[in-house]
């Protein structure tokens, strides 16, 4: 690069040179948020597909299982978090670093919080039985699945509706609890498993897979923060030189926008 | 100036890693294994495009050996009915590993990935692609991706060597076999996984490229066709990729968790995963043979030094394809069950199709007319690919008909089709695009005589071989078949022997190259008098392309003077 009287010539055919370009950056990182978009736009398109032709009612009774307070928690939880990476952000812009970083942190403890609150929300699923079907090691932990016999021809004959069969647990060989005894009762005496049809099955399926895929999403965010956290302390990440932050502001945005249409997917359908 | 831009890029020092090759250097002045280790880290580390080339074509050159070996091992298999050399256990996972490497790890990445990489930023008057850690990267997908696909081959066979377990579905993976059998199936799905990525962030890159790169004194339709093409490809690459990557992933929690999603018993519906395969998958087919649609638009209008026909309809009907190819999955699912107004729309989209590769076809007959022609091997490379690929397109026509596809539904006659649209399309254009640009790539000339006797010997070999395969499809042999009826044997005969004319063909042309790589005579700068930018740049190009930004006096096919910038 020659410098000639205040003229700045840019030679991009010079080792060293011939990538800089902000706009080029920024215009990568777009076109990889459309693919993560289209990537769980696939699971959404399934989700349609089963909702709209198949099990429309049994989607909307599997959904009213789900804890909004938690899912409404959460979705508050992740918006904030887009916010304090966009404060980050602008903090970087204006030189300052420390300012910066404190909010990057904030945004790792929101994602956390996000984390957290979704081991509580899985695992209270798993207690009452309801867990994809296959892992060897919760059956080991919890006894053979229910979720592997749908009951659609046991809700059939019974002619309740869907909810009330679901309220009535069956044991481990698929016998129905007596009526009349209470809910304690029936879970001392090894009537534990929830009966559910097809429909519901692969709600609790797509439930698992796509909140599943979005939680690693989340996770990757963390590690990716943690990396800006830092390359701005060690001055890497500078006010005229925040591509990577706002890169990776970006695709935290889009996790955020994800969930935010997971939510209503997930819990507000019933 | 530094004096740096003057190197070829034979010694390029743009790598990543560059302390780890600095005291690997440093050691490697007295003790060969530290100056071995030197050379590979200054290939596998460095982020120059036209190494990462190298680094692709190297290992797709290899990938496809093996693929043809398998192809060769099942056309032995067929030349008598019966079981002669391997049981029918083996042969379904032949076929299925020789689709999978042929596709993923061949024709995907294919053109792109290599012509692509040189070439594209040459031709855009740019030192570089927009982002070349990433496309180092990708490479890394590509070879971690494949590696996965061979462990799943090799893990697979078990203890006694006869429990061949290797993927044996077909290339497809179709539920609910996929997700019930045995085999090494989530390895293989994660194999075609991870090689998605790597072609995912090939598509970024070149998208990026041509918007962010490209020289400024040229404008969209200044860009030579190749360039329209590789960027429409790489569009595909971006929007339908993930979605064949989240179904395969599907499969994968399926396998491992029984989510139900496609398992009928729990309430899946196994059709929408062929629906959601092919969405990706159908216009993967594209992502094959459109960048070599490319290459064909500049080797015709070279080699009859005339300025090309229609351009921006060549340029405008590689997005034709792209668009409709989108719409056109379906019509691999005629019998799988679908109602008669979607399979009406699908067939008549897929007539529809044809139309953009119609005004190709004609727009690359027309350049010819008049031009003063020279058959120089690429050429008849370039026009092989024009013959081969019209058949492929109008027996796809009667398979887009529901009708007729219900009568050669997986029969031979879908083989022998799209072996004609992919390997005569995609497989036939990269051999064109190899002998064009070899002398530019390696600095060296073949020897013309040889590489037409193994055009000659594949040519001959190619039709007489999947043209058998379509006349037995039509009489009623079914794919994936590994035994038949004898009256099929005689032209199953015919095919197999053709099919090694075809291979010997290859191994002709891919000799000579490899003795012209060492042997060959030093080309010159400009041995076909094309006019697009990589024939005003070194031979070999230096690192970073140019010296300055190229000057772009004409236009890209300005041959008779009327297309001057």
């Amino acid at each position: 690069m020659s410098e000639e009287a205040g003229v700045h010539e840019h030679n991009r055919f010079e080792v060293g040179l011939e990538h800089a370009d902000y706009n080029g950056d920024k215009f990568g990182m777009w076109l990889f948020v459309f693919t993560e978009l289209i990537l769980f736009g696939g699971m959404f398109f399934a989700f349609f597909v089963y909702s709209k032709t198949m099990y429309g009612a049994e989607f909307h009774e599997a959904g009213s299982h789900l804890n909004l307070f938690m899912g409404g928690g959460n979705t508050i939880v992740l918006l904030t978090s887009s916010l304090t990476m966009v404060f980050g952000i602008t903090a970087i812009q204006y030189g300052k670093k420390y300012l910066s970083m404190f909010w990057i942190i904030l945004t790792i403890l929101f994602a956390l919080t996000f984390m957290v609150v979704k081991y509580y929300e899985w695992g209270y699923k798993f207690k009452h039985h309801v867990f994809p079907a296959k892992i060897t090691m919760l059956e080991k932990s919890f006894g053979v699945s229910d979720l592997k016999t749908p009951y659609d021809k046991e809700f059939k004959e019974s002619g309740m509706s869907l909810k009330e069969f679901n309220a009535v647990p069956v044991n481990a060989a698929g016998e129905a609890a007596p009526e009349g005894m209470s809910a304690d009762d029936a879970h001392d005496k090894g009537y534990t498993h929830s009966r559910y049809t097809r429909g519901q099955i692969i709600f609790y399926g797509l439930y698992f897979a796509m909140t599943g895929l979005h939680g690693f999403h989340v996770l990757l965010g963390v590690v990716v923060l943690l990396w800006v956290l830092s390359l701005t302390y060690r001055n890497k990440i500078v006010s005229n030189d925040f591509i990577i932050m706002e890169n990776v502001g970006l695709y935290w945005h889009v996790v955020d926008l994800i969930w935010i249409y997971l939510f209503p997917v997930f819990y507000l359908v019933s | 100036m530094s004096t740096q831009t003057h190197k070829s890029f034979y010694q390029s020092d743009m790598l990543i890693f560059k302390g780890l090759y600095d005291s690997l250097f440093e050691l490697g002045k007295n003790n060969w294994i530290f100056r071995a280790l030197a050379w590979i880290c200054s290939w596998i580390f460095s982020t120059d495009h036209k190494r990462v080339c190298m680094l692709y074509l190297v290992f797709m050159i290899i990938f496809f050996t093996v693929g043809a070996a398998f192809g060769g091992i099942i056309r032995l298999e067929w030349m008598w009915p019966g079981t002669q050399f391997i049981s029918a256990q083996v042969y379904n996972s032949i076929f299925t590993l020789h689709g999978v490497i042929m596709i993923f790890m061949f024709v995907i990445p294919g053109i792109p990935a290599t012509l692509g990489n040189f070439f594209l930023p040459i031709l855009l008057g740019a030192p570089d692609v927009s982002f070349p850690r990433l496309n180092l990267f990708s490479w890394y997908c590509f070879i971690i991706g494949a590696g996965l696909a061979f462990l799943a081959l090799f893990l697979g066979i078990g203890e006694t060597g006869v429990n061949f377990m290797a993927p044996d579905g077909g290339w497809t993976f179709y539920v609910p076999y996929s997700v019930s059998n045995e085999a090494n199936i989530s390895m293989a799905l994660m194999a075609a996984f991870t090689l998605g990525f790597s072609s995912i962030f090939t598509g970024i890159n070149f998208v990026a490229t041509v918007h962010r790169m490209r020289s400024p004194k040229m404008g969209w339709f200044q860009m030579p066709l190749f360039c329209w093409a590789i960027y429409a490809t790489a569009w595909i690459q971006v929007i339908a990729t993930p979605v064949v990557g989240i179904t395969l992933a599907m499969v994968i929690v399926e396998r491992a968790f029984g989510i139900g999603m496609f398992d009928a018993a729990l309430g899946g519906d196994p059709v929408l995963y062929q629906h959601m395969f092919w969405i990706y998958s159908h216009p993967a087919v594209y992502i094959m043979v459109v960048p070599g649609m490319g290459l064909i638009s500049e080797i015709i209008a070279v080699f009859s030094q005339r300025t090309i026909f229609g351009y921006k309809a060549i340029a405008m009907s590689s997005f034709g394809i792209a668009v409709i190819g989108y719409f056109v999955w379906a019509h691999h699912m005629f019998t799988a069950g679908m109602t008669d107004t979607a399979a009406i729309t699908f067939s008549f989209l897929t007539f529809l199709v044809g139309v953009p590769t119609a005004i190709k076809i004609f727009n690359w007959v027309a350049t010819l007319y008049k031009g003063s022609i020279k058959l120089d091997p690429p050429m008849v490379w370039a026009l092989s690919f024009v013959f081969l690929f019209s058949i492929g397109g109008f027996t796809g026509l009667l398979l887009g008909a529901i009708a007729a596809d219900l009568h050669v539904h997986d029969t031979l006659y879908v083989v022998g089709h799209f072996h004609y649209t992919m390997f005569g399309g995609g497989g036939v254009a990269f051999f064109a695009g190899i002998h064009y640009w070899f002398p530019k790539m390696f600095g060296r000339m073949y020897n013309f005589t040889a590489a037409h006797i193994g055009w000659f010997l594949f040519f001959i070999g190619f039709n007489v071989h999947y043209g058998s395969m379509m006349i037995i499809g039509i009489q009623g042999m079914p794919r994936r078949y590994h035994d038949y009826l004898p009256h099929f044997q005689d032209m199953h005969m015919i095919g197999s022997i053709a099919a090694f004319v075809m291979l010997a063909g290859m191994a002709v042309f891919s000799i000579n190259l490899m003795i012209a790589l060492f042997k060959g005579e030093k080309a010159t700068d400009n041995p076909w008098k094309g006019k697009t930018l990589e024939w005003e740049t070194a031979t070999p190009p230096i690192l970073l392309n140019f010296e300055k930004e190229p000057e772009l006096a004409h236009g890209p096919y300005a041959y008779e003077g009327e297309w001057v910038k």
